[in-house]
């Protein structure tokens, strides 16, 4: 059984359609990638995964016993305030609250496993720095390091690396395909990058107004969507 | 001086003046805690409708003559305050307007039933002393005192345990309900409570003036504070300490109990403004 199974899904805003027929799996242990244009639906596909919002039609199930509280997830865009009073510590300390249950503090191992998530994304020194004074990468890394500690079996990434430069981006993929490898992570990643997903992810969907393309990132490579796409990066850099 | 002292001291020499400091004192304590939390969730216009609608609630309790007024004001804030927080996020519903208007409304109809029903000789200074609390600490019934020592206890219990989870609610929503949090039943949560600390505020300072208690601490610790928890420690001491200064300082002038703490508040806050304007180093976790 798959970790996540997509099944005719059709994905509107109040009856306008973004994306239809979307139809592909997930299983434990992939690394999927979602590249397309702007405004082609990624991100609304996203939170439909996470059930944020209903499919207008069609079924998204988990299997393998996926819970709610097994997933970790970087927005796209956080949309927090830029008065918010809060350490990068307290931050990445509360993703361990949807495991927590009733039980009012954080236990020894939970901090401990926020100090290891924000070692693991080099934010450590800042961990007590003020969130909304660091650096939009600074503040990526933050959210990767809160997502991961929410996240024991599928992270869920929406354009990770937006908003960073080219190196500290790659860094950024570098980190995201160790978690996938070394820790066996199940990954699902918006990204704008082609050449990005095609280096790192074992598959790729590609989303416009109707997928074009879902399979192996090999495959992908070698399909005509794949090609024009990958020569259009190339072009635009 | 000395008599100031003295006169004091004349005072607390009743335990109901003693209780009645300590409620005020709790209740003040309870602003603070969730008014971190309105005003950063963008909710302090929130504090405000609600007041006004515990005033009316408090009216329609007064016509039709119920024994204990809370009773009915209670369970109508906390219905308001829920169907206005969900209100609130609702794109599509202006939220503040919704608000803006359920309150005028509530206020309106209220002072509208008290005029045209209320059996009291002395209408106006009933209605002053509900909009702007009452003009002596002992003008608090002992059902009044015993309430709310047990409402402020019940909220600060609920804060402390819930403290975490607030703060995730309250920083991002959308994450924490994408790794399995129940947000919808946390905002629930901070909505009973907030109607609770409103209903219970009333009695101290008045509806009109209940705001003020719950923004100036928040708004002053986020002036000198970085962090989450030193803001929330540092709001629920300026609002302990301006209370009590405020409560002393309405025994001893005689000014009225709410708009003395409130103008304690106003000096306060200003004061951590310059603070925060003229030392950026003190800024720190
Ligand atoms: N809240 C919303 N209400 C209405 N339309 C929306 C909303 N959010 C996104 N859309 C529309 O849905 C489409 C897909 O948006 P999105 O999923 O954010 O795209 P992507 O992440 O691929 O850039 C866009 O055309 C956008 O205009
Ligand atoms: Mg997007």
């Amino acid at each position: 059984m798959a970790l996540l199974v997509c099944k005719d899904v059709i994905l509107a805003y109040e009856g306008h359609t973004v994306v239809e027929n979307l139809n592909f799996c997930v299983n434990s242990g992939d690394y999927l990638c979602i590249v397309g244009e702007n405004g082609s639906g990624k991100s609304t596909l996203i939170k439909t995964l996470l059930n944020l919002r209903k499919p207008f039609a069609g079924e998204i199930r988990y299997g393998d016993g996926l819970q709610h509280n097994d997933i970790g997830y970087l927005p796209q865009q956080s949309l927090v305030q830029r008065d918010f009073p809060a350490t990068v510590e307290e931050i990445v300390r509360s993703a361990c609250l949807n495991r927590s249950g009733w039980r009012p503090f954080y236990t020894q191992e939970e901090k401990k496993q926020a100090q290891n998530n924000m070692l693991k994304t080099g934010v450590l020194h800042l961990a007590k720095r003020c969130y909304r004074e660091l650096s939009g990468g600074q503040q990526q890394r933050v959210l990767l390091a809160r997502a991961l500690g929410a996240a024991t079996r599928l992270l869920l990434l929406d354009e990770p690396a937006a908003g960073l430069d080219p190196q500290a981006g790659e860094e950024m993929y570098t980190l995201i395909k160790d978690l996938n490898q070394r820790d066996g992570m199940t990954v699902i990643m918006v990204t704008h990058d082609v050449s990005a997903a095609i280096q790192y992810a074992s598959h790729v969907l590609h989303v416009s107004h109707k997928p074009l393309f879902f399979g192996t990132a090999a495959g992908y490579q070698q399909s005509d969507i794949g090609k024009i796409y990958m020569c259009r990066a190339k072009g635009d850099e | 001086m000395a008599t100031a002292l003295s006169t004091l001291s004349l005072y607390f020499q009743y335990p109901f003046v003693r209780y009645a400091f300590i409620v005020g004192i709790l209740i003040a304590l309870c602003s603070s805690l969730l008014g971190v939390t309105l005003v950063l969730k963008r909710f302090s216009f929130i504090g405000d409708g609600l007041s006004h609608v515990a005033f009316g609630a408090l009216a329609v309790a007064t016509v039709v003559n119920v024994q204990n007024n809370t009773l009915v004001v209670l369970p109508v804030t906390v219905t308001s305050a829920i169907l206005l927080l969900r209100a609130g996020q609702n794109a599509k519903v202006k939220g503040d307007a919704a608000i803006a208007m359920v309150s005028v409304a509530s206020l309106a109809l209220g002072y509208l039933l008290l005029h045209l029903f209320s059996a009291s000789s002395n209408l106006s200074g009933d209605v002053c002393s509900t909009l702007f609390g009452s003009t002596a600490i002992l003008t608090l019934s002992a059902a009044d005192v015993w309430l709310c020592f047990t409402m402020s206890l019940i909220v600060i219990l609920l804060f402390i345990c819930f403290y975490h989870k607030i703060f995730t609610v309250t920083f991002d929503e959308t994450f924490a309900q994408a790794t399995g949090i129940n947000a919808g039943g946390y905002n629930v949560l901070i909505a009973t409570v907030i109607a609770i600390v409103i209903v219970l505020a009333m009695n101290l300072v008045g509806s009109l003036l209940i705001s003020a208690l719950i923004i100036f601490p928040a708004l002053s610790a986020m002036r000198l504070y970085k962090s989450f928890r030193s803001v929330i420690i540092f709001s629920a001491c300026f609002s302990v300490c301006t209370a009590a200064i405020g409560l002393v300082i309405a025994i001893l002038a005689g000014t009225p109990v709410g708009a003395t703490i409130v103008t304690v508040d106003v000096l306060a806050f200003a004061l951590c403004f310059a603070l925060g304007s003229l030392l950026p180093a003190f800024h720190r976790g």
